[in-house]
């Protein structure tokens, strides 16, 4: 087929089943056997996991409102709303922010100190591991809070396996000390300009980083009347 | 007491006051103007498994750090392994003394991922503000009472946790359990009030008044609990917007922020109540916001109880129609403890072949969730009690992390204690009201 023949503008749906194509694949078959054949036809089934689109604008509620001063603020402050956000997700009545991981203390900073954001309050930090996110395979999640206007919002900055580092805010919100000592125990993410980024809740001298999808949950199998239960991670799974 | 390389090391274990004041007047005698001191982990005035590493100089407190992480349960982890209605009988052992509130957070994250949040029945929302507010009392009674034994009023101890009894009784009577209930599940609750509960109800709602007066008598006649707790432990607007700080420390200092009111959830905007709020931010003031949070909680629960005696529609389910979702059967209580009702198990095993089916798959394999992260957050005795709940399409959850507020406010233990004496230290602690189950998770 020589290019003339193809229509000038790329079909939406073409182009939405390119990009579904082009995700990992989550599982594949039906019924998660992996030793026998799968004898149900379902065998050659390949699931993918959902591609994570930008929301388009407008993105409804006080989202937009946020975005704008967020990219007023930002154009004062330095490098430039689209040069610092990397995608814009709202989901489930949520806005997410993805931050380009060199922004982050500014983004904050930004939040907090703008009259028209206000986000005082930080609720900590969560980390996730997203073992098939190449590149990009520790996130950190940050829950913003705004008192004065009473609205909520999320930070999501990621960073490499290979090189997991991701600035600090206790600067910008001294609570999160506590929260990022406990996603560098869980998740290894080094929070660079931490006072003091040692252990929290597992024992100084531990080996890894629990939380992270590659740590065993390291059950112990039970015996109960002669019959033996496995650990919860080597029982079967129901797909 | 022993002799270490860097120096001497003090371990108080408690009733040992008298050892640390000696060897504080020993180490000024000597020259020596800080000394280091251990408080805990095993300790009657920390609160739970806390450990806390005092410097002090003579009486006064030069630094604070608190050290956690003896109650570490990997429960956010172990709920990475069950289904997402399992995972609910991991969250409510976090924080052990408002567990129906990590159950809450927690199912509301899973219904807000599955879409379904308006879809949550009346009734299984109604007994959600009811069994909150009663869990709410009963962790109140349990800060109030320890404050009071960790400054030395056993009286009020005691008192509290006879208080406390009562919840625990409707708890018990409600969900079968008197903490780790398991009792809010995604999609309602897992079942209906018991006969009699509401009479049980109403006379709690009688007596419970006159209890909590009591104790607030005898705080008010003890001039010895004023000066421990007046102008005490004083943290600021500032601070806690700073440090994270929420819940009934935010309050006392006259900010009410509460999100029952702010952001209601479960149909908090259709119930009557006031948030208490002082402007002392001292430890007094925290007390007194929790008396008064707690007889709120009791105008709540008179309300939830005239909801629940009205004329009941015809349907008036309390877990959600869909059948992908919600439990198959009701509980019923048998010869041999809690189970399945007999009507379910006639049906499934003598029936319908399709019905059984159902159960199994619903059961053993659970419920796929639409993958995507979301914060579900409840106003916690303690305060903003988060859920951040993350799915990757999956008939378990990827990730859950719970924000406790125990956690949080724990941090500023530093900020209310250095530069304060030694004994506010646990006025201090006492005044924030940790729960190590929740801080620790």
């Amino acid at each position: 087929m020589s290019d003339e023949n193809l229509p000038d503008r790329p079909d939406p749906a073409a182009v939405a089943g390119q990009e579904r194509l082009s995700e990992q694949i989550a599982r594949t078959g039906m019924f998660g056997t992996e030793t026998t054949g799968d004898t149900s036809g379902y065998g050659g089934l390949r699931v993918r996991r959902a591609p994570v689109p930008s929301s388009p604008r407008p993105y409804g509620s006080y989202f937009d409102e946020v975005a704008d001063r967020l990219a007023d603020g930002m154009e004062r402050e330095g490098p430039g709303f689209d040069e610092a956000i990397e995608r814009v997700i709202v989901d489930r009545d949520e806005l997410t922010l993805h931050v380009r991981r060199d922004h982050l203390a500014g983004v904050a900073k930004v939040l907090r100190d703008e009259p028209s954001l206000a986000f005082e309050l930080c609720l900590g930090v969560s980390g996730v591991h997203y073992p098939w996110e190449a590149g990009r395979e520790l996130h950190a999640v940050y829950a913003l809070l705004s008192i004065t206007h009473n609205r909520r919002l999320r930070l999501e900055v990621s960073a490499p396996d290979e090189d997991p580092h991701v600035p600090s805010l206790v600067s910008i919100y001294p609570t999160c000390d506590w929260h990022e000592r406990e996603t560098w125990d869980f998740f290894g993410l080094i929070f660079d300009g931490h006072p003091a980024l040692t252990r929290i809740q597992m024992p100084d001298d531990w080996k890894g980083h629990p939380g992270r999808k590659d740590y065993p949950l390291g059950g112990i199998p039970v015996e109960y009347r002669g019959a033996h239960v496995p650990p919860p991670e080597n029982r079967r799974a129901y797909q | 007491m022993t002799a270490e390389t860097e120096g001497r090391v003090y371990n108080v274990a408690g009733q040992d006051w008298d050892e640390v004041v000696a060897a504080a007047d020993e180490a000024t005698e000597a020259g020596e103007e800080r000394i280091v001191v251990n408080m805990g982990p095993q300790h009657p005035s920390t609160h739970g498994v806390l450990r806390l590493i005092l410097t002090l100089e003579g009486e006064t407190v030069i630094e604070l750090r608190p050290v956690i992480g003896y109650l570490h349960t990997g429960i956010e982890k172990n709920m990475e392994f069950r289904t997402w209605t399992q995972g609910v009988t991991f969250c409510t052992r976090a924080d052990y003394l408002a567990p129906l509130f990590n159950e809450t957070a927690y199912c509301m994250g899973v219904e807000r991922l599955l879409g379904v949040e308006a879809e949550i029945p009346p009734r299984a929302n109604v007994l959600r503000v009811l069994m909150m507010e009663l869990n709410r009392i009963g962790s109140h009674l349990t800060a109030i009472g320890t404050m009071g034994l960790e400054l030395g009023a056993t009286t009020v101890f005691i008192y509290g946790m006879r208080e406390r009894e009562k919840v625990l009784d409707l708890l018990e009577l409600i969900t079968g359990l008197r903490m780790n209930h398991a009792y809010v599940r995604p999609g309602g609750v897992s079942q209906d009030l018991p006969a009699g509960a509401l009479e049980r109800l109403r006379e709690f709602l009688g007596i419970m008044p006159g209890l909590l007066g009591e104790i607030r008598a005898l705080f008010d006649a003890q001039p010895v609990y004023f000066r421990r707790t007046k102008n005490v432990a004083y943290l600021d607007l500032a601070g806690c917007m700073a440090l994270g700080v929420t819940g009934p420390i935010l309050r006392a200092t006259g900010l009410p922020w509460d999100l029952r009111k702010s952001q209601p959830y479960c149909g908090y905007e259709t119930y009557e109540f006031t948030v208490p709020t002082q402007d002392t931010s001292d430890a007094y003031g925290r007390y007194i916001v929790r008396m008064d949070e707690m007889d709120q909680s009791l105008k709540i629960i008179e309300q939830c109880v005239d909801r629940l005696a009205a004329k009941r529609p015809a349907r008036d389910p309390v877990m959600i129609a869909d059948a992908k979702i919600g439990w198959p059967a009701q509980l019923a209580v048998g010869a041999d403890g809690l189970g399945n009702s007999p009507a379910h198990i006639a049906k499934i095993m003598g029936q319908s072949m399709e019905a059984l089916i159902h159960h199994f798959k619903l059961v053993t394999e659970g419920f796929r969730v639409p993958a995507g992260q979301v914060y579900a957050a409840v106003e916690s005795p303690r305060g903003e009690l988060g859920a951040h709940v993350v799915s990757d399409g999956g008939t378990r959850p990827f990730r859950v992390h719970l924000r406790d507020p125990s956690f949080t406010n724990l941090q500023s233990a530093s900020a209310m204690a250095e530069g304060g004496l030694l004994a506010d230290v646990i006025a201090a602690v006492a005044s924030i009201d940790p729960v190590m189950g929740g801080v620790d998770r």
